[in-house]
């Protein structure tokens, strides 16, 4: 256990070093990045001013909010991708990790980690920012905030393990763009990026429950800027776990598998 | 001492998709696809004892890194039997791994924009090194290497031959028991690969490590290799001393002369291989080296002359293009 907690400070190390590298680069890539919640802000804040001050409960103010969360969650929700899988198979870097005594996905998960904390230092200024033109509105509590901080973490974890078990499917095929963008696209509207999901249709939001996704984003965002109830707090922590489990069993499941069809074909 | 790589009638086969050109052939492999069996290994047998350093040659596709690959792990045999250090490698057990090493020539394992320094230190963290045996063998390693300052630039400003010491260092921090090295020289300038020669040959001699390296440059093999191991189509052709190898396939020596007369007629002597100012380079039949070194000394004015044994590059090529013509 010491020797996984001494790689993991050391490797989140090494990536807030080689990030800092990027700094420039990293910031263009968030300003960029705001250009979608700034449009989904807009559209949506026209529309509850047209309908009398309000849209499913939520204001300009709350919108902003929700928004401007959402810049950090989105930031927080980039992990290793599957088109990175299948990079990493075509130019044999897998090889190179299989030969280390440790599974290749702590590597992922450290060195996206240490990207977060830069990720994070970046995101204040543009918070800031967004927050004068905006005017959000915000009522948060000890809790809230604590119960946001485990979230956002918890939302890494699911979306590495999800990414990660859609990106071995390139051990199988490499033809495989096609279901990554049909991935993303389910991703996009059952998550709650593209909309608050009281937003959506009720069969829409109950289907969501049954999927990871909105834990991944959804929830994070509403547990700073939301009103949910102690006992909601804590059950979408839990339901994080859960799915953090599922996605980590899933994972071993397939990478058996997965590796046994590297060792048979090489990569 | 018991052999630590014992390999037995090991063979590893691939089956790909085959079809003819054209739209007809196409269309047809969606219904009835071919397919074809690549014997990349195939039945081989051999086993190193331990601080060995063994040479393993062949012309590219002979089978050389897929069996690399199967010693350290990466590939599943078809066929046959592995064991390094008492250990099944396909396991890949942790602990197995932690005594073996795979440097390939071009893959990196370095963080690309930070200087090697710190990519050390994740290999430290990676392998569980405790910190004073990891700067001890990292500051060693760096001296031998004569890498300098060279360990504080970032990776992306070194040149190759720099950046591929620093992957050997890197590689080796952990004191593996087995390396295997598969062209590790590769792309390199002669200062370049003899540096690393030497480096692998005191590597060898502290440690008592055993190694299997595969290198088109004969010069690695020559300076490293008592033993090699040549490989053909993914059959062992040769196992044994590399002296034996050049007796065994070379049936010529090699004459240099220089001669005053730098027009003198010489094809009766053997096979007139270079003539440049002078200097005349002769193959000769083996059996007959005394009687023409002779004859030649007695029929011309020579200022020099030695006789040299056929290159080791030349006799693995006679080796292969000896069995591509049976």
């Amino acid at each position: 256990m010491r020797r996984y907690i001494d790689y993991y400070l050391t490797s989140m190390k090494v990536s807030i070093l080689s990030q800092i590298q990027y700094r420039v680069a990293n910031y263009f890539y968030m300003i960029g990045m705001i250009a979608e919640p700034v449009i989904y802000l807009v559209v949506w804040s026209t529309i509850a001013q047209q309908q009398g001050g309000s849209v499913g409960g939520y204001t300009p103010g709350t919108f902003a909010a929700y928004y401007i969360v959402w810049t950090l969650v989105r930031n927080m929700n980039i992990v290793f991708t599957p088109f990175g899988w299948e990079w990493r198979i075509r130019e044999g870097m897998l090889s190179m990790e299989l030969m280390r005594p440790m599974h290749p996905i702590h590597s992922d998960i450290a060195y996206f980690a240490g990207w977060k904390f830069v990720v994070i230092l970046l995101w204040l200024p543009l918070a800031a920012f967004l927050s004068w033109v905006f005017k959000p509105t915000f009522d948060v509590n000890l809790m809230e905030v604590v119960v946001f901080f485990l979230a956002i973490w918890g939302a890494y974890l699911i979306r590495t393990m999800l990414l990660s078990l859609l990106g071995m499917i390139t051990f199988w095929t490499t033809r495989v763009s096609a279901i990554f963008e049909l991935y993303f696209g389910l991703e996009l509207i059952l998550s709650g990026r593209l909309v608050p999901m009281t937003l959506m249709p009720q069969w829409v939001q109950d289907l969501s429950n049954y999927l990871p996704f909105k834990w991944t984003f959804y929830f994070p965002i509403e547990a700073l800027v939301g009103s949910l109830t102690l006992q909601e707090l804590w059950t979408g922590v839990g339901m994080q776990v859960l799915w953090i489990v599922i996605g980590a069993s899933l994972l071993n499941l397939v990478w058996r598998a997965a590796i046994r069809q590297f060792s048979a074909v090489g990569g | 001492m018991p052999p630590v790589i014992t390999i037995s009638q090991l063979a590893k086969h691939y089956q790909v998709p085959e079809r003819e050109g054209g739209m007809k052939a196409a269309l047809t492999s969606l219904f009835n696809r071919k397919y074809k069996t690549i014997k990349a290994v195939d039945n081989i047998t051999f086993n190193i004892e331990p601080g060995e350093v063994v040479g393993f040659l062949g012309p590219n596709g002979a089978g050389k890194t897929t069996t690399l690959k199967m010693l350290s792990g990466l590939l599943h045999p078809t066929s046959g039997e592995v064991r390094v250090l008492g250990y099944e490698p396909r396991h890949r057990s942790h602990d197995y791994l932690r005594q073996i090493t795979l440097v390939m020539g071009n893959r990196n394992q370095l963080t690309w924009d930070l200087p090697a320094l710190d990519s050390f230190d994740l290999q430290r963290a990676v392998y569980g090194i405790p910190a004073d045996d990891f700067k001890r063998t990292r500051d060693d390693f760096i001296e031998l290497l004569e890498l300098g300052d060279l360990v504080k630039k970032p990776v992306r400003n070194l040149s190759l031959g720099e950046r591929m010491k620093m992957e050997i260092v890197a590689a080796l921090l952990h004191k593996p028991k087995i390396l295997f090295l598969d062209e590790p020289t590769l792309g390199l300038d002669v200062t370049m690969q003899r540096r690393i020669r030497t480096f692998i040959a005191e590597y060898n001699r502290r440690y008592n490590a055993t190694v299997l390296l595969t290198s088109h440059y004969m010069a690695d093999v020559e300076a490293l290799c008592k033993r090699v191991i040549v490989i053909h189509h993914g059959h062992i052709l040769f196992d044994g001393d590399l002296s034996s190898l050049v007796n065994q396939f070379s049936s010529y020596k090699t004459l240099s002369l220089s001669l005053q007369n730098s027009n003198a007629p010489l094809e009766k002597y053997g096979e007139v291989v270079s003539r440049e100012d002078g200097k005349v380079t002769l193959r000769i039949p083996k059996a007959r080296t005394s009687e023409v070194t002779a004859r030649l000394l007695s029929d011309f004015q020579v200022d020099d002359l030695t006789v040299e044994d056929t290159p080791v590059d030349d006799v693995i090529d006679q080796v292969f293009s000896q069995k591509e013509a049976t």
